[in-house]
């Protein structure tokens, strides 16, 4: 019932061997594909949903509100926002400080990438632009705690112009004109009173309040 | 409930879209649409409030029958029009339902539907796009109605309305203007419901506004409720702002631990801690209010001093311990003393009186337990067994809706605003809608009787119970008369615990309501009193009401309980216990969350040193210093339990917390068993079932005491008679931790007669000292046009006037005041 083998003919017989290879030696002439990392990154597409960042104002103050959309807005419960109060009360008479301007800020700010699915649906529910997603994505890891970010990991670093909150809003200004564009670097009385705090911390090393 | 079911010749019918609904005549159409299932739109409709039509969101088309033919039957519906031919859309929340009459709502008119549409727009024309940082935001009706009847743009492109960030309408309140929608539901509730008039609509047109009153700062036990009904961010709590969002809350519907007027709540808690309270709605108790104390004063619970662990003392030192030391330490002082007493408080829950009450009897085999933290008279445990203990709403006792249709109420050393805000609401409806008299016998017209459009039958203190007989009798002052034929026709007569301390006050109560037929409701201050003692936690009471007295009524409990029998004398109570302790008669003692303070002790160390003292307690207190053991347990948001309200209606909540707590009467049951008894008080299903197993008493109610009135002491020359009762917000150890809800506790104030005032040579605004037997108070003087003369007022329990413990000293009563700073 075998049907009778036809002879596949001389080439083929001659090559038979090493025909098994055909494939690899084909491939040897292509160009490569393999990307070499980590030793060599290559950038993402432009509009990669990476890792989140908190953005600041151009004096530092932070955008975060702690509305709590993003949260709300997150179909993997991946968010975590408690928001309070800013605190004019200067900090040697027991203010809490100014992070943001306005009245609210986001006080907790946590994302645990072991639910993130990067969907980007957090960046579209913030009011402010202060969340926003970069392109990073390094976010293995070998234990579940450090894949819980937290606010400080999240902020964005300060750039030129920038002063480390907590400190006053531009003087004379408004809320709303942080939004209008009206501030774009930190002005020298913000630079005054940050310099202040931190040398009143050096010299009297207050507890920690975190 | 006493309402006549309604009759079918009061009803209106009337179609709404094309659905007929039958509605009590008067009923307005919004009311009648939410019976068809129909939900209009509204913001300044509330069923509770009188209506005003000030947001026009819930318009409606109405057509009204038209004149009937010549053979009677009205002719076709005609639709309300405003200029001919085009129809004028009505506000359904202030217009009332009428025979034959036809609305149509969003539902099935697209002109209606438009109109609703062009409402909201006009409202969020100068509404801020503020949800981000408004704490309304997710629960917001607002927001909610935007989106079921707005439309999906805005068309408005000029700037908006701003206002300076919020004003404080009090330390606790605040009012971000912008947002306001003007529906004058929180000026309306503080009006109508509060009789707190401080804030109004001020201003026109664009800037219209709710404002206060420059010089009267918004001073309202019930401010909050303004919060709970504005239906935008415009008011929000100083407490709550800027902490949460809904979708981050538990809720638990829970029951309020300040007072015997038993609000249904509702508490909220993210991840172990609590951060808000609301107003439950519940028609038969507190509608849909509270006030101030319940909603923000929960704080105590986490201000950082809780006993987490249980403790012993050692070498003059409390340390931390495991719970079987702590209970073994505990089991053996007990077991070595010779004699204990127990001292429940007032604030427990009736299932952890239970467990007080079952221990004394069966562990320390004695009827030496009160739960009466405060002045308190042999004269009152009688009348409680014979008048109070074992009534209820079952039982046909006074109820909140009695309170609302009585005719009279005649008040007895009660202060309702200060000491059950729920009923002074409830007094208020019925005197702004029923009519009701309201009389108090009290030495000052303070501001909440003149609320309840009450009169004052002045007395000065000491003298209740003669002025409680001339009503009897009904001679005496105009005044007394009138009360006295009122009560002829029926009323209520409410007795607050103060009476207590007048030696036949409450004896003479009880004739008069014998006299007059009038019912009686005792009203305590605390909330955990009425449980306590329906549960036996009483010296002569066992539980259900049962005398100890009564030799089979012990036997029943001794049965159920499977003991050989029960201790028959009846027990010694609060002062009792106390002066035992201070003589040494009793060497060991239970305290579960009573402040020796509350009990008028000023030596503690004379009365607690030389015992074996084991404190269930939740926070240190001025007991904590004596105590031997202290054994931690859990608040109210912690545990499960009951507390019975004034009325006698069991008010039942759970757990809100899952904590490692435990409540008394676990923490009891463990100690119990340490000592070698079953107390069978493990869990709270447990001791409910015991308790609802054995019921209440039947034996014969014991006959009403008749104690007579005694003589006033003679007030030395330049001495005043001291009167005195604790405002709602004071200094009290469960309002610790708000610094907001503190912000708004009245100040203490020295109220005078303006005829005492004249004859110390004061005047009104003089800052005054009075010197009490613990030393001196400087208070601002206050002269009251209608007060007993010789007599000052003070707060019991307020910043800069604590009289706890000169009240309860010989002879504190009367006080010697002169102007500050002369000698
Ligand atoms: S990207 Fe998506 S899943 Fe991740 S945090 Fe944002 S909303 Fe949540
Ligand atoms: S990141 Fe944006 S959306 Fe999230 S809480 Fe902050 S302001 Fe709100
Ligand atoms: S503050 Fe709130 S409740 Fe008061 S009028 Fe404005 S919207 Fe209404
Ligand atoms: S009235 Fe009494 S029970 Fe009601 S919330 Fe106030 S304190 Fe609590
Ligand atoms: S709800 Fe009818 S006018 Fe406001």
């Amino acid at each position: 019932m075998a049907d009778e083998q036809k002879s596949p003919g001389f080439f083929a017989e001659l090559f038979a061997p090493i025909a098994g290879f055909g494939v690899t030696f084909s491939t040897m002439f292509r160009k490569v594909v393999t990307e070499e990392y980590p030793e060599e990154k290559r950038p993402t597409a432009r509009r990669f949903h990476g890792r989140h960042q908190l953005n600041r104002h151009p004096d530092g103050l932070e955008k975060c509100v702690g509305c709590e959309l993003c949260a709300w807005a997150c179909p993997a419960d991946a968010i975590l926002v408690e928001g309070a109060t800013n605190d004019d009360t200067p900090i040697e008479d027991g203010g809490a400080g100014r992070f943001s301007p306005g009245e609210r800020y986001g006080r907790v700010y946590q994302i645990n990438y072991l639910r993130c699915i990067f969907c980007g649906l957090c960046i579209e529910a913030c009011p402010t632009r202060a969340l926003t997603m970069t392109n990073f994505y390094e976010l293995a890891d070998n234990n579940r705690a450090d894949l819980i970010f937290t606010k400080e990991q999240l902020l964005a670093p300060l750039q030129s112009g920038m002063v480390q909150p907590p400190h006053p809003m531009v003087e004379g200004l408004e809320e709303r004109d942080y939004y209008l564009g009206a501030v774009t670097a930190a002005t020298d009385a913000q630079r005054a009173h940050v310099e202040e705090q931190s040398m009143r911390h050096t010299q009297e090393p207050t507890e920690e309040v975190h | 409930m006493t309402t006549t079911p309604t009759q079918a010749t009061d009803l209106v019918t009337l179609t709404i879209d094309g659905i007929e609904v039958s509605v009590p005549k008067g009923s307005l159409i919004i009311r009648a649409a939410e019976e068809a299932g129909i939900e209009i739109p509204r913001f300044c409709d509330h069923p509770s409030l009188d209506p005003v039509g000030a947001c026009r969101q819930c318009l409606v088309e109405v057509w009204m029958p038209g004149p009937p033919g010549p053979d009677g039957t009205p002719s076709e519906a005609r639709q309300m029009q405003g200029p001919p031919g085009r129809m004028k859309p009505q506000a359904s929340c202030t217009m009332t339902v009428a025979p034959g009459m036809v609305v149509k709502t969003q539902v099935t008119s697209e002109a209606i539907d438009k109109a609703q549409q062009g409402v909201m727009e006009l409202l969020l024309i100068n509404h801020p796009l503020d949800c981000p940082v408004c704490d309304k935001g997710g629960e917001c009706p607002l927001q909610n109605q935007a989106m079921s009847a707005g439309r999906e743009t805005s068309r408005f492109e000029d700037s908006k309305r701003t206002y300076p960030k919020p004003v404080n309408i009090s330390s606790q309140v605040l009012l971000d203007r912008e947002r306001c929608v003007l529906c004058a539901r929180c000026t309306r509730f503080s009006d109508q419901v509060a009789g707190d008039p401080f804030i109004a609509l001020v201003e026109r047109g664009a800037l219209q506004q709710v404002g206060i009153y420059e010089e009267q700062p918004f001073e309202s036990y019930f401010s909050g409720n303004t919060v709970q009904i504005c239906p935008v961010g415009a008011l929000t709590g100083a407490a709550y702002r800027f902490r949460s969002r809904p979708f981050d809350l538990v809720s638990t519907p829970s029951v309020c631990e300040h007072c015997a007027s038993g609000c249904a709540q509702r508490t909220d808690h993210r991840r172990g801690t609590i951060l808000r309270r609301m107003a439950q709605n519940d028609p038969e108790v507190n509608g849909e209010w509270n006030c101030d104390k319940g909603r923000w004063a929960f704080a105590y619970s986490s201000v950082g001093d809780r006993f987490e662990f249980p403790m012993v003392r050692e070498n003059g030192e409390l340390r931390v311990a495991s719970w079987p030391e702590a209970l073994r330490v505990a089991a053996a002082g007990l077991g070595h003393a010779n004699a204990s007493g127990v001292l429940v408080g007032g604030r427990v829950s009736a299932e952890d009186a239970y467990a007080y009450a079952k221990f004394a009897r069966q562990v320390l085999g004695t009827n030496d337990i009160d739960f009466r933290a405060r002045p308190h008279s042999a004269e009152e445990a009688d009348f409680l067994a014979a008048s109070v203990v074992g009534t209820g709403p079952q039982g046909g006792a006074v109820t909140y809706t009695d309170l609302g249709s009585a005719s009279t109420v005649l008040l007895l050393g009660f202060e309702p605003e200060d000491e059950s805000p729920i009923v002074f609401l409830r007094l208020r409806k019925a005197f702004r809608k029923n009519k009701t008299r309201v009389y108090a016998v009290s030495p000052v017209a303070s501001r909440g009787l003149a609320k309840m459009g009450g009169q004052l039958i002045a007395s000065a203190p000491g003298t209740e119970a003669e002025v409680i007989a001339a009503i009897k009798a009904g001679r005496g002052s105009k005044r007394v008369e009138e009360a006295a034929a009122a009560l002829a026709e029926g009323g209520v007569i409410l007795v607050g615990e103060r009476l207590a301390t007048v030696p036949g006050a409450l004896s003479a109560a009880a004739a008069l309501a014998e006299h007059t037929g009038a019912r009686l409701a005792w009203v305590p201050r605390r909330a955990g009193e009425r449980g306590a003692l329906e549960a036996g936690a009483f010296p002569t009471l066992l539980p259900g009401g049962r005398l100890v007295t009564d030799a089979s009524a012990r036997a029943e409990v001794a049965l159920a309980w499977d003991l050989a029998g029960l201790p028959d004398t009846p027990g010694r109570d609060c002062a009792g216990i106390v002066a035992a302790l201070r003589s040494g008669e009793l060497d060991g003692v239970v305290i579960g969350g009573v402040d020796p303070f509350d009990l008028g002790i000023g030596d503690a160390d004379a009365v607690l040193g030389g015992a074996f003292v084991v404190s269930l307690e939740q926070r240190p207190s001025a007991a904590t210093a004596y105590a031997d053991v202290i054994l931690p347990v859990a608040t109210v948001a912690e545990k499960s339990g009951t507390f019975v309200d004034w009325e006698g209606r069991p008010r039942s909540f759970e757990a809100a917390l899952t904590t490692t707590y435990v409540s008394d009467y676990r923490a009891l049951d463990m100690l119990a068993d340490e000592m070698g008894h079953f107390l069978g008080c493990r869990t709270q299903r447990e001791v409910a079932d015991e308790m609802t197993s054995l019921g209440a008493g039947t034996g014969p109610r014991p006959t009403a005491p008749n104690v007579p009135p005694a003589e006033p002491r003679q007030v030395a020359d330049g001495h005043l008679v001291l009167a005195t009762w604790r405002h709602l917000l004071d200094q009290g150890s469960m309002q610790d931790g708000e610094p907001f809800l503190a912000g708004t506790a009245p100040r203490a104030t020295a109220r005078v007669s303006a005829t005492t005032a004249q004859t110390l040579g004061l005047a009104d605004g003089d800052e005054v000292r009075v010197d009490l037997v613990t030393g001196a108070c400087v208070v601002a003087l206050v002269t009251i046009s209608e007060m007993a003369d010789h007599v000052i007022w003070l707060p019991t329990n307020s910043a800069g006037s604590d009289l706890r413990v000169a009240l309860a000293t010989e002879g504190g009563d009367h006080v010697f005041v002169t102007k500050d700073g002369d000698a």
